[in-house]
C-alpha cells in the first residue's frame, strides 16, 4: 500500500522505510476507523463551512504580463520557459 | 529597554501617539530582543533593515498624526506568510531560497495599519505538528522553564516560533495560523493569547496552504486587548480568496471591556478525556465560576460528536493537504533534486523536500482520496464533519459562547523519542472541533500548571461573533491575573 | 439500431462501431477561468501568467462569471439541464505542465446535466445525439519537446484558460456521424459565440472514445484517442482506431482500455506512453472555491436572450426559402453563410439563389482557396445576378460567363452584361425572324419532324440558339418554334 501510494504522491520512499511507514500509516488509519460508529446515513457530506454562494468576478485583464516575476524563483530556465527533464508521451 | 519589552501593544501605541516612545526605539528594543533570546530559535530570519526602514517611516507618519492603528508596533510573521522580497518556506526544505514576489493579504493589511516587521517565525512544516518539532529549521524551545529539571519544553505548534516569541518579549505580537489548534495550543502552552477568527475573517491569500477549508490566520498577542486590535486589522473581505467572508467585523476595541453580563455560557461535557490531569479540570471549573461571578449563566450542554472531530480532521486536512502540496514539485520554484525522468526528478525533490511528518501526511491523503477508499474515508469525514458543524449550530442555539479547556496538558519536554504521531495528534483534541466547524476560538492564558508551566482556557463563540469572544476573554485575564513571566524571556 | 448501413465488415462478419466524444472548447472570454491575465493566443513564453496560473504558494483561484454565463448559454443551445447548483472539483495528477499538480475541473455535480442535438447527416437525413453533460475546466500549459535532446520546456500561458468539456453519449456510429456531430456542436458554439471554433488555435479539440462490438452485443472495450485538432483527424483516427481494434479481435486478442494518441503522419493510433499507469485522480471538491450557485431567474434572463440557432434558423430556411434539407444545412452551418444566402435570396429566386451560392460560388472559392469572408463577389452582386436570371434578363448559360468574370474582377453583373453586350433577346420579332431563317434553310427536317420525328426539335432550338449566339429568351424560343413547327 505504501508504494502504490507513495508512487501516486510522487515522493521516493527508501526500501527501508517502507514497513515503517506502513506500521505508522496504519496504526493512524486503524484509528480513524472510530467513525464507522457515527451513523451518517441520512448526512450530506459538508460542502463548505460557510454555506455561502461562490463569488464571481468580472472578465477583465487584470494580471499577468510580468513573465520574469514567474520564473523569478525558477531551479532552470532557459528564454522565458521553465525547464524539465524530457518528458515522453 | 526592559520598559519598551514590557508594554502591552495598546500601551505602546499610546505612548508613540503622545511621543514619549519613537517606533525606531521600539523596534530596536525588540531586534534587540529577538537577538537575545537567539538561543529559542523563534525566528528563521530576523529582517533588521526591513524593521528598520519600516519603524523609520511609522514614526514620519506618527510625526505628521497619520499614525494607522498598529503604526510603529513591532510584529513578527510566521514563516506561513508569503513576504515579498523575504524568504518563505513554511519551514520546509522544499521551498528553499523562495522569495515571493507578493504579499499576503493579511501581512499586507498589518503594514498598511502602521506595523513593523520584525522577521519570519519559526512553525513546524507546512504548519503539521503541534510541537514545532517537525520544522527544517528546527525546534523551538520554549522560554518556559520547570525549575530544576533542565529541559527544553514544546512551544506547542505549529505556531510555535510565534506563541515563543510573544511569551520571550522578541515580539511584540505575532501573525499566527491555525488549521486544527496551530493558534490555540502554542498560545495556551506559551502563556499568551490566540485567536482563530471564523472560517473567511481572515483571507488565506499569500498563506502557504496546509488545508484550505480549515486554515485561517490570526493573532497571538500578550493580551486580550492586543490580540483585539491585531485581529481587527488582521481581516479583510479579500476578492483574491473565494473563501473570504463580506461579513462586517465588529468594532472589537469599542465593547472589549463591555463585561458579560446575562451571557448564556454552555460548558461541554465532552471535553474531558482519560488520563487529563486534575489541574486542567480544576482550571476549567475556575473558569466556570470567573464568568459566573462576572453575571453569566453557565450550563452543562453537550456536542455529542465531539470524540470523532480529531479522527475527521485527519481524513480532511491531510487530503486536502496531500492536494495542496502537489504543487512543490521542483519545477517553478524551491529545490530541485534531479532524476532520470520527470517522474524522478518529482520524487526524488519531493523525498529530500519533505519532513517525516509532512510525508506521512501527504500519503495517508493520498490514500484516503484513492479509489476505493474515498467514500468509505474522505466521504465518511465530510459526513461526520457536517454533524460536528450542526452539533455547534445546535448548542449556539441556546448558549452564546463555549468555555473548554484548550489542551489536555500543559506543554511537554521537547525530544520525547517515544511519542507515537496518534498521541501527539491528541494534543489538538479540544481546539480541532471548532475548526472543522469554522467557528470563532480563543485561547486565553488562565494559571500555571504544578510545575510552573502556563495552562489556557478555550472560549468559542458562534460565527463571525468575535465581539462576544474578546468580551469574555477579557473578564478571563481579568479574573486569572496571569502576571508571570517565562524564565527565558527577553530583560527576565 | 435495425439499419446496417453503418456497419463494418471483417474478415469474420459485421461489426458495429460505437463512438462518444468529448470535446474541449475555449470560451471565449478575455481573462482566465480562475484568474485575471489573458485568456489570448500567442504571446511570448509565460507572459499571459498571473501568480494564480503559475501556483505560487498561497495563490487562490477566483472564478470568472463571463465563463459561467457562457456554460449556461452553451447548455441552452445544447437543450441541457442547467444546474443551479455545482462543485468544482480538483483532478489530481502530476504533470510538468499542470502547475498546481491537479486541474480545476467538475466531477460529480457539473453545472450542465443531459441534453441533445441534432446531426444532419450528408443523406439528408437527421439523428439525436445524446449530450451527457458540459463541465468547466481549466486547461493546462504547454509542453515544447522537440527544442532540446534531453529536456521539455514549459510555458504556462495556457494555464487556466477557460474550457467547456462537452461529453457526448456513445451514441455515433461513424466517423461520418462523429464528424457531423463536431460540425453541428461547432455551428451551435459559434452561433451562440461562446466559442470560436478554431480548431488549429487549439480552442476546439475532441478526445474521441471508440468500440466495436457485435450488432446487438454488450459494448465492447474502449479506447481514448486523445486531442483531435481536425474534423478530418477525427474521422482519421475513429477509421484506424476501428480497424485496429477488429483485427486485434479477429485475431483473438483483447483490447486494452488505454489512452492513444493519432500520429498525423502515419494516420494510425499509438499508445500514450506517459499515460500507462493506471490513472487515479483523486477527485474531491476544491477546498479553496465554494459550490457554484445562481438564480433561476438569471438562467431564464440568458435564455431570453439567445440568439437563433442552426436547428431553427435550417428549419426557418427551409419554410422560408423553400430549401432542401440539405440545401439547409450546408447554409445554416455558420452565420456567415446564412448571412450572405439572405442577401442573395432577398425578393429573388430563393432555390436558384441556394444553387448560385452552394455549387458556383463555393465551387469557385474553393478552386482559390478562398472563404467565404474573403469572396470576390459580394452577396449583393450574386443576387442581382440571380435576379438577372429570374426575369429573363440573362440565360443561366450567360449566367456562367458572367460570374467567371464577377470573380475574376469582382464586377457588377448589369456592368458586365451591358459592355459585353450579353443581354438576352426576349423581341419576338427578332426571334420571329431568326426561327424564319432557320426553318428555310432547314426545310428537308422540318418535313421529318412534321412526318412524326419528335426528336428533331432539340435541333431547331439549338440552331435557332446559336443564330441569336446564345443570347435569345430560350422559353421564348420554345414556345414559338413550337407553334411555327406544329402550325
Ligand atoms: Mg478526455
Ligand atoms: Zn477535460
Amino acid at each position: 500500500m505504501v508504494s502504490r501510494v507513495a508512487r501516486l504522491a510522487r515522493i521516493h520512499i527508501d526500501e527501508e522505510r517502507l514497513e515503517p511507514m506502513a506500521q505508522e500509516l496504519s496504526a493512524i488509519l486503524s484509528w480513524i476507523e472510530q467513525l464507522n460508529e457515527v451513523n451518517t446515513d441520512a448526512v450530506e457530506p459538508l460542502a463548505s463551512v460557510t454555506g455561502h454562494a461562490l463569488p464571481l468576478r468580472d472578465d477583465v485583464v487584470t494580471d499577468g504580463n510580468t513573465p520574469e516575476a514567474v520564473v523569478h524563483n525558477a531551479p532552470e530556465t532557459t528564454s522565458g520557459f521553465f525547464v524539465v527533464p524530457k518528458v515522453v508521451e | 529597554m526592559t520598559d519598551l519589552l514590557t508594554m502591552t501593544a495598546v500601551e505602546a501605541r499610546a505612548a508613540l501617539d503622545d511621543k514619549s516612545i519613537s517606533a525606531v526605539e521600539l523596534t530596536e528594543a525588540y531586534l534587540g530582543a529577538a537577538q537575545a533570546t537567539e538561543a529559542l530559535n523563534a525566528y528563521t530570519e530576523i529582517t533588521h533593515d526591513k524593521a528598520r526602514d519600516m519603524a523609520k517611516a511609522s514614526d514620519a507618519r506618527l510625526a505628521k498624526g497619520e499614525g494607522g492603528a498598529l503604526e510603529g508596533l513591532p510584529i513578527g510573521v510566521k514563516d506561513l506568510f508569503c513576504t515579498e522580497g523575504v524568504e518563505t518556506t513554511a519551514c520546509s526544505n522544499i521551498l528553499n531560497g523562495y522569495k515571493p514576489v507578493y504579499e499576503s493579504t493579511v501581512t499586507q493589511n498589518l503594514w498598511t495599519d502602521g506595523a513593523v516587521m520584525l522577521g519570519k517565525l519559526n512553525c513546524d512544516e507546512f504548519a503539521m505538528g503541534s510541537a514545532n518539532e517537525t520544522s527544517a529549521r528546527g525546534k523551538v524551545s520554549s522560554p518556559w522553564t520547570v525549575d530544576g529539571d533542565g529541559q527544553d519544553y514544546a512551544p506547542g505548534g505549529s505556531s510555535g516560533g510565534s506563541a515563543a516569541s510573544v511569551a520571550a518579549r522578541s515580539s511584540l505580537m505575532a501573525t499566527g495560523t491555525d488549521t486544527g489548534g496551530s493558534i490555540r495550543q502554542p498560545a495556551a502552552f506559551c502563556g499568551v493569547v490566540g485567536i482563530k477568527p471564523t472560517y473567511g475573517r481572515c483571507s488565506r491569500r499569500g498563506i502557504v496552504a496546509f488545508a484550505s477549508s480549515l486554515d485561517q490566520a490570526g493573532p497571538i498577542a500578550r493580551t486580550v486587548e492586543d490580540s483585539a486590535l491585531m485581529l481587527q486589522s488582521m481581516v479583510s473581505h479579500d476578492l483574491g480568496d473565494s473563501t473570504s467572508v463580506a461579513e462586517p467585523m465588529p468594532d472589537l476595541m469599542g465593547q472589549i471591556n463591555d463585561g458579560i453580563k446575562g451571557l448564556k455560557v454552555g460548558i461541554p461535557s465532552e471535553y474531558t478525556m482519560d488520563g487529563m490531569a486534575d489541574e486542567i479540570t480544576a482550571q476549567w471549573q475556575e473558569g466556570r465560576k470567573w464568568l459566573e461571578d462576572a453575571g453569566a449563566t453557565c450550563v452543562e450542554v453537550s456536542l455529542p460528536h465531539t470524540k470523532y472531530a480529531l479522527p475527521t480532521y485527519y481524513i480532511v486536512a491531510p487530503a486536502e493537504a496531500s492536494s495542496n502540496l502537489a504543487r512543490y514539485d521542483g519545477v517553478r520554484y524551491g529545490a530541485r533534486v534531479e532524476g532520470g525522468s520527470l517522474d524522478e526528478m518529482y520524487a526524488n525533490t519531493r523525498a529530500a523536500g519533505f519532513g517525516e511528518e509532512v510525508t506521512r501526511r501527504i500519503l495517508i491523503g493520498t490514500y484516503v482520496l484513492s479509489a476505493g477508499y474515498y467514500d468509505a474515508y474522505y466521504i465518511k469525514a465530510q459526513k461526520t464533519r457536517r454533524l460536528i458543524q450542526n452539533d455547534f449550530i445546535e448548542v449556539f442555539k441556546e448558549v452564546d459562547l463555549l468555555l473548554t479547556p484548550a489542551t489536555p496538558s500543559a506543554a511537554f519536554p521537547l525530544g520525547q523519542k517515544d511519542v507515537d504521531p496518534v498521541t501527539m495528534y491528541l494534543n489538538d483534541v479540544f481546539t480541532v472541533p471548532a475548526s472543522l466547524a469554522g467557528v470563532p476560538a480563543m485561547s486565553v492564558p488562565s494559571g500555571l500548571a504544578s510545575n510552573g508551566l502556563p495552562l489556557g482556557l478555550q472560549l468559542i463563540a458562534p460565527s463571525f461573533r468575535e465581539d462576544t469572544l474578546v468580551k469574555a476573554g477579557r473578564v478571563v485575564e481579568k479574573a486569572a491575573g496571569f502576571a508571570a513571566i517565562a524564565s527565558r524571556a527577553a530583560g527576565v | 439500431m435495425t439499419d446496417n448501413s453503418n456497419l463494418v465488415e471483417g474478415r469474420s462478419g459485421l461489426w458495429e462501431v460505437v463512438i462518444g466524444l468529448e470535446v474541449h472548447a475555449q470560451v471565449t472570454s478575455q481573462s482566465k477561468l480562475f484568474s485575471g491575465s489573458s485568456a489570448s493566443f500567442g504571446a511570448g513564453p509565460n507572459e499571459h501568467v498571473s501568480l494564480v496560473d503559475a501556483a505560487m504558494p498561497g495563490m487562490l483561484p477566483v472564478i470568472n462569471k463571463y465563463c459561467v454565463e457562457q456554460a449556461v448559454k452553451t447548455g441552452l443551445g445544447l437543450n441541457a439541464r442547467v444546474n443551479l447548483f455545482s462543485v468544482f472539483d480538483r483532478k489530481n495528477y502530476f504533470y510538468a505542465d499542470l502547475p498546481q499538480g491537479y486541474q480545476i475541473s467538475q466531477f460529480k455535480q457539473p453545472i450542465i446535466g443531459e441534453g441533445e442535438i441534432t446531426i444532419d447527416l450528408k443523406d439528408g437525413t437527421s439523428r439525436q445525439i445524446g449530450i451527457e453533460r458540459l463541465h468547466l475546466e481549466q486547461d493546462a500549459g504547454k509542453s515544447l519537446h522537440d527544442q532540446h535532446p534531453s529536456k521539455s520546456y514549459i510555458d504556462l500561458n495556457r494555464s487556466g484558460v477557460a474550457l467547456m468539456e462537452i461529453v457526448s453519449r456513445p451514441d455515433m456510429r461513424s466517423a461520418e456521424e462523429a464528424a457531423a456531430y463536431v460540425t453541428k456542436l461547432r455551428s451551435i458554439l459559434r452561433f451562440l459565440g461562446t466559442c470560436d471554433g478554431n480548431m488549429e488555435e487549439g480552442s476546439m479539440r475532441a478526445d474521441v472514445n471508440v468500440s466495436v462490438r457485435r450488432p446487438g452485443e454488450e459494448l465492447g472495450t474502449r479506447t481514448e484517442t486523445k486531442n483531435l485538432n481536425s474534423i478530418r483527424f477525427i474521422g482519421q483516427a475513429i477509421n484506424a482506431e476501428v480497424a485496429r481494434q477488429i483485427e486485434i479481435i479477429e485475431d483473438g486478442g483483447a483490447i486494452d482500455q488505454e489512452t492513444r494518441l493519432f500520429d498525423t503522419s502515419t494516420g494510425q493510433t499509438r499508445s500514450m506512453r506517459s499515460k500507462e499507469d493506471a490513472h487515479d485522480y483523486r477527485y474531491f471538491p476544491d477546498p479553496d472555491l465554494l459550490p457554484l450557485q445562481f438564480e433561476q431567474s438569471w438562467v431564464d434572463e440568458i435564455k431570453a436572450n439567445l440568439p437563433e440557432l442552426p436547428d431553427a434558423l435550417k428549419a426557418r430556411l427551409m419554410e422560408q426559402y423553400g430549401l432542401t434539407s440539405y440545401d439547409a444545412t450546408v447554409i445554416a452551418e455558420d452565420l456567415e453563410t446564412a448571412a450572405f444566402y439572405e442577401k442573395v435570396a432577398d425578393g429573388r429566386d430563393a432555390k436558384l439563389a441556394s444553387n448560385w451560392m452552394t455549387v458556383e460560388l463555393f465551387g469557385a472559392l474553393n478552386k482559390m482557396g478562398k472563404t467565404l469572408a474573403e469572396s470576390p463577389v459580394t452577396p449583393e452582386k450574386l443576387g442581382a445576378l440571380v435576379g438577372l436570371i429570374g426575369d429573363g434578363t440573362i440565360s443561366g448559360r450567360i449566367a456562367k460567363d458572367v460570374f467567371a468574370e464577377m470573380i475574376e474582377t469582382g464586377g457588377d453583373p448589369d456592368a458586365i452584361i451591358e459592355e459585353k453586350g450579353l443581354k438576352q433577346v426576349s423581341d419576338t420579332g427578332a426571334i420571329e425572324a431568326m426561327i424564319d431563317e432557320v426553318i428555310a434553310a432547314n426545310m428537308d427536317k422540318v418535313e421529318e419532324y412534321r412526318g412524326g420525328k419528335d426528336k428533331l426539335f432539340g435541333f431547331f432550338v439549338g440552331q435557332v440558339m446559336k443564330a441569336s449566339k446564345g443570347q435569345a429568351n430560350p422559353g421564348m424560343v420554345n414556345q414559338m418554334l413550337k407553334a411555327k413547327l406544329d402550325g
